[in-house]
């Protein structure tokens, strides 16, 4: 099973691929025709920005977390670090901005960035040196991230400075062309990603190692490496979507980002990428991630759901979802 | 730091006390709280240890020892040890669950200590000696009647709840019985956990969702602010009334300062652990008797009393 994906892929190329790849874009249609149907609301250009818009945050960690588990791992720890990011960059910059102004807004993304890599490293290195189990490792992590963001906090809320708080808005709120900036990130965080995971050896042989280890250790592949690097990538994500977040409630709190791990490999799987590695597909998870966020948002457009089963009927949405895309891809 | 410091400051007072009095002497009032998870939690553990260190200062015969736990369980095990390890003359506690804290808390009475119960009330209320909460249904009618009083008598309102529990209901239901007779129509409630995102969320979907809205309520503050960052990004003018509760000073400040849309508030104030130490502490350094329950009210918060509500330092 395994060494398929590793295996030369141009024989299979052609058009099962092709066609595996569209599960969860059909997912996404056959959602947006129903939620036209219920409420005609649901397709208004105000409605599909919105909830686009804050698909971003998902999407963009779950572009990296794409590269772990497509790799053989797991982060369970990218909810925290969002937090924990989040606390340290909003810190950062009200301890500058009193002398540097808002200059302040890009040196604490370059903070965040630095964070996040280095949150990512931690992870890497603990599952690939330390040989622990992801899932233990980042549940670790995951308890330390937000402990850390909640004794940063008080257990209450660090808010971003008043005099950078309207230099920074546009960043979640601000459009070039109509389309919102956060859109345009998760857009760009894809293509770059869908570049490496695609076209770089690095993209090949991440797949490789997920797909079988030993032979991917046989053949001369760095596991430790590799794996180590899509936690580093991971962390990068995270961090972009912690400065996409930022602006948009200018505060960090003990329970930003709660969760947010099951969203995020809830997406990647019903992106198309295998849970225990060897296949990913960096399309197919922002798909996921957009198709989450229209289901939360149906189940508040429509009213035959008692506010009481909310979380039963999305449940049930996403395993239907999931075998549109299983059966698309037989 | 802060809380490093209180201890710091706590362990001197007391090392500076046992100088005067001897230790035998002193009355040990323990203090077990929730650890601060979200900011109403965050505001318990700020005045609980206020109250221990002022206390510690006025009344050198007294010592306040304050414990947070982050589960029903780790809270149930950390009064244990507390019993355990030290004579306690009182026990402050305010429950992370009324089933799970109820026997361990009877031991601790069978043993001779003074019970204060702080907010949510155990299984058995023949356990304690003094009963401090807040009025959750005050906190919903009293918001439901300022808005029927605003809004003539009619209108439009979508509400925002918390997490499924005793005191979400009831606040829902105070709400539910304030609008009872006038022509204030729900349009929807929904769950989104006190949680500012998914509030942020909720409001950006109930405003896709219905072209007229009169007034929003949100029954906790930090669901109030994602409220707020919602109606601001949508541009719509017609909302005349967003409110929420507890009593967050970000919230108390907007009142303070005559905000339009947001002039009231009602509080459901985490300093209820504060009244509750400093009446245990009157109870063995005033001999003043305070067996009994006390209900604190949920009056309106306005321009003119928000003083009275306002912690600047307190992270809520």
């Amino acid at each position: 099973m395994a060494d398929v994906a590793a295996a030369p892929p141009r024989a299979s190329q052609g058009w099962s691929i092709g066609w595996g790849d569209a599960g969860p874009f059909l997912a996404l249609i056959a959602l947006v025709a129903i939620g036209f149907l219920i409420n005609p609301d649901f397709l208004s250009a105000n409605n599909i920005a919105n909830v686009v818009t804050r698909s971003a945050f998902i999407a963009i960690i779950a572009i990296g977390a794409t590269f772990v588990i497509s790799s053989g791992g797991l982060d369970l720890s990218v909810g925290s670090m969002a937090a924990f990011i989040t606390g340290v960059m909003i810190l950062f910059m009200n301890w500058v901005a009193p002398n540097v102004g808002t200059a302040a807004i890009p040196l604490g993304m370059a903070v965040a960035l630095v964070t996040g890599i280095a949150c990512g490293l931690l992870n890497g290195t603990i599952v690939t040196l330390g040989r622990i189990e992801p899932f233990i490792a980042t549940l670790g992590t995951m308890g330390i991230f937000r402990a850390l963001i909640t004794y940063m906090t008080d257990g209450g809320t660090v808010a971003i400075d008043r005099s950078l708080r309207d230099a920074y808005r546009p960043v979640y709120f601000g459009d070039v062309l109509g389309v919102p900036i956060p859109i345009l990130v998760s857009l760009a965080v894809a293509l770059v990603a869908a570049y490496v995971l695609y076209r770089t050896r690095f993209g090949r042989r991440c797949v490789a190692v997920g797909a079988n280890e030993d032979v991917a250790r046989y053949s001369g592949i760095s596991v430790t490496r590799v794996r180590t690097m899509a936690y580093v990538i991971q962390g990068a994500c995270v961090a972009i979507a912690a400065i996409c977040y930022v602006p948009r409630l200018g505060a960090a709190t003990p329970t930003t980002g709660l969760l947010w791990e099951l969203q995020v490999i809830t997406a990647v799987v019903i992106g198309g990428t295998a849970l225990r590695g060897g296949r990913g597909r960096v399309w197919g998870t922002v798909a996921g991630a957009v198709i989450l966020e229209f289901i939360a948002n149906l189940m508040v457009l429509s009213d035959f759901v008692s506010e009481y089963l909310v979380a039963a009927v999305q449940g049930v949405i996403i395993i239907i979802a999931m075998l549109i895309q299983r059966m698309s891809k037989r | 730091m802060l809380r490093n410091a209180l201890i710091a400051a706590g362990v001197t007072a007391s090392l500076l006390a046992a100088g005067t009095a001897s230790a035998a002497e002193k009355k040990i009032i323990a203090v077990s709280i929730p650890a601060a998870d979200h900011g109403w939690t965050a505001g318990v553990v700020y005045h609980a240890n206020a109250a221990a260190k002022e206390i510690a200062k006025a009344f050198p015969g007294l010592e306040v020892i304050v414990k947070t736990s982050p589960s029903a369980s780790a809270q149930v095990s950390a009064i244990e040890d507390l019993s355990a390890t030290r004579k306690m003359d009182a026990l402050v506690i305010l429950p992370h669950s009324s089933e799970e804290l109820t026997t361990p808390v009877k031991t601790i009475k069978e043993k001779g200590a003074f019970i204060t119960v702080v907010d949510r009330g155990l299984n058995d209320p023949t356990i304690q000696d003094l009963y401090v909460a807040g009025d959750n249904i005050a906190v919903g009618f009293n918001t439901a009647k300022f808005l029927v009083e605003q809004l003539g008598g009619k209108g439009n309102l979508v509400v925002l709840r918390g997490i499924p529990t005793v005191i979400d209901d009831e606040r829902i239901k105070g709400f539910q019985d304030g609008i009872k007779g006038s022509d204030l129509k729900v349009l929807d409630i929904q769950y989104a956990n006190w949680n500012s995102d998914e509030a942020f969320k909720l409001m950006q979907d109930y405003l896709a969702k219905y072209p007229q809205i009169d007034a929003v309520w949100a029954n906790d503050d930090d669901m109030l602010l994602g409220v707020l960052e919602a109606i601001k990004q949508s541009g719509r003018k017609e909302i005349k009334f967003a409110l929420g509760g507890n009593g967050m000073k970000e919230i108390i400040e907007k009142v303070k300062a005559g905000d339009a849309m947001t002039p009231v508030e009602t509080p459901y104030p985490p300093s209820m652990i504060k009244t509750a130490i400093y009446l245990t502490a009157a109870h063995f350094a005033g001999h003043a008797p305070v067996r009994g329950s006390l209900k604190l009210d949920a009056p309106l918060i306005t321009k003119e009393n928000a003083e009275e509500y306002y912690f600047p330092d307190s992270p809520f």
